[in-house]
């Protein structure tokens, strides 16, 4: 079999909701890029129906949302929802804007695996995607390793 | 492999979300993506395909979310391959034509992907007819190939395309008049986009000239490529545009260039293939052994190269 350098990773940056506050989601998007991601970027005034669905088209390892219009308490579950709903349930769903901390539990709770407010460094948004998407993908395959080897069982008997 | 097998059927369904599966496959040339093409290959047929070519900013996004409306006015679904550059840096890359392909995101019968280029000069990325082949498979009447910009490399685009269109801007003025010799001939058809803005008038008798000058003025495949305007922002033009791509399809059709077209695209394609075959498994027998001889100049470049290359098949 070739043995290759793994792909680069391909991540969704998407801005919900009706504002137009686009320059956070920008400079993540140049920060995915300039980390070696793959990045697809939106657009403003997307909505959780659109959002899915280019998730599903682009097949993206990661759904990133950018939020400053207050929402978020709305959309963000309401986006996840919709991923669950389409069997992309196994997308990282992250986000980041105008986030009260207070609002990190139920948000996690409900499928975001992580929010970042302003003033964030990017470093630590890249590392914590990096950092994500590596255990996922572990436990992917160790899922499919037991399923497999579960399957093999079955056969012997 | 069954999962293959039942990814191909789903493809074949055309069920979106395996189709955005079956091209990750292909393009990250997962384990089980060769069998996996060689499925859809067999069982689909070629597909009319576009190639929208021209520099960054002259329109080719918005125009294809202006030729995708149009299709799918004629009840035909539309797949759409939207290659962007990888930073030779980081290897990522902004993926930013899906940003200008809108209002059709709730519409089963269209489908959009963005590609990286991945390393490889030429504006196309090495895995797009795999990725085409998928889309066929799908049952997508028009495929889409946008390309990025770039001078001379976007020669490519003519190597995966039926029927060419170069894109320019009315800004780009004098600058038509030096376009390269192997666009002029790549070019099916030459848009003048924005001819929402001033200067659109020159920049089209400009181009007709310029077109009148070199070998094109008598093609020897009889179509001489037209000069039209559209504004992909007002919709300007666009029918037009679509009629013209039609007459150079029954073009292809009547004079059968559609089959010379199709053997110059596989031909391409198993060239590229076995380049890339070939040089992945010759490239493990060179070993730090054969370096230090070359630096040692025990040996040459060329005769290592030759030894490597008739061991293989060996090993
Ligand atoms: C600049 C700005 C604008 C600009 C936006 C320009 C643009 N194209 O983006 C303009 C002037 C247009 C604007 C308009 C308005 N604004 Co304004 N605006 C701001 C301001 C001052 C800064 C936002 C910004 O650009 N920051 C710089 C970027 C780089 O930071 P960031 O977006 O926060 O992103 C960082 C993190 O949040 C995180 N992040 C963000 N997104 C994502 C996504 C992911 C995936 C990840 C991982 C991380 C992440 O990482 C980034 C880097 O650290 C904020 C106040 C503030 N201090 O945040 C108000 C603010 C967002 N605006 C606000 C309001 C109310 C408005 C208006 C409605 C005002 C009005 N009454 O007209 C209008 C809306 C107009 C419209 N149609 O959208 C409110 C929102 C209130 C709320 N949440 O309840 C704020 C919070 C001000 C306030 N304190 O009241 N605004
Ligand atoms: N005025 C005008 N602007 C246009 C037209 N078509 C595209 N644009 C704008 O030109 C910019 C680049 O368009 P895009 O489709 O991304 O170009 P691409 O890089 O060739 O794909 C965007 O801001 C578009 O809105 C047009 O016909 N007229
Ligand atoms: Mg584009």
């Amino acid at each position: 079999m070739v043995e290759e350098a793994a792909s680069p990773y391909r991540i969704l940056i998407a801005k919900p909701g009706l504002d137009g506050h686009d320059r956070g989601a920008k400079v993540i998007v140049r920060a995915l890029r300039d980390a070696g991601f793959e990045v697809i970027y939106t657009g403003i005034r997307q909505t959780p129906e659109m959002i899915a669905r280019a998730a599903l088209q682009e097949d993206v390892d990661a759904v990133g949302l950018s939020l400053l219009s207050g929402a978020h308490m709305t959309l963000f579950p309401r986006i996840a929802a919709i991923l669950k709903e389409e069997g992309l349930g196994d997308i990282l769903i992250f986000g980041g804007g105008i986030i009260p901390d207070e609002d990190f539990p139920l948000l996690r709770k409900k499928g975001i695996d992580r929010v970042f407010g302003p003033g964030t460094s990017l470093r630590s948004i890249v590392d914590y995607l990096k950092e994500a998407l590596a255990s996922r993908k572990k436990a992917a395959d160790g899922n499919k390793k037991t399923r497999k080897a579960q399957e093999g069982a079955k056969a012997a008997k | 492999m069954n999962d293959v097998r039942q990814l191909a059927r789903r493809v074949e369904g055309g069920d979106l979300s395996a189709v955005a599966r079956a091209i990750s496959f292909v393009v990250d040339e997962r384990p089980g993506s060769e069998e996996l093409a060689s499925e859809l290959y067999r069982r689909s047929s070629s597909v009319h395909k576009v190639g929208l070519a021209g520099p960054p900013g002259s329109g080719k996004s918005t125009l294809t979310g202006r030729l995708i409306s149009y299709w799918r006015g004629q009840g035909l679904k539309v797949g759409v391959l939207a290659v962007d550059p990888s930073s030779p840096v980081s290897g990522g890359a902004f993926l930013g034509d899906r940003l200008r392909i809108q209002d059709h995101a709730g519409d089963p019968g269209v489908y959009i992907r963005s590609l990286a280029t991945r390393g490889r000069v030429g504006g196309l990325t090495p895995t797009i007819f795999g990725a085409i082949h998928v889309l066929e498979a799908a049952g997508f009447q028009k495929i889409i190939v946008e390309t990025v910009g770039i001078g001379q490399d976007e020669v490519e685009v003519a190597h995966a395309a039926d029927t060419v269109l170069y894109v320019v801007t009315p800004g780009l003025g004098d600058e038509i008049q030096a376009l390269k010799a192997g666009i002029m001939e790549i070019g099916d058809i030459f848009v003048v986009n924005k001819a929402d803005l001033q200067g659109k008038d020159k920049a089209v008798a400009d181009l007709r000239r310029a077109l009148a000058i070199g070998a094109e003025a008598s093609p020897a495949d009889g179509w001489a490529a037209p000069v039209l305007a559209t504004s992909a922002l007002t919709g300007e033009g666009i029918a037009a545009l679509g009629e013209m791509i039609e007459r150079h399809r029954d073009h292809l059709d009547s004079s059968g260039q559609r089959s010379r077209r199709l053997k110059d695209q596989l031909r391409a394609e198993v060239s590229l293939y076995l380049a890339r075959r070939i040089s992945r498994s010759v490239e493990k027998r060179l070993t730090e052994r054969h370096l230090s001889a070359l630096v040692e100049r025990k040996t040459d470049p060329v005769t290592l190269g030759q030894e490597l290359l008739e061991a293989r098949g060996a090993a």
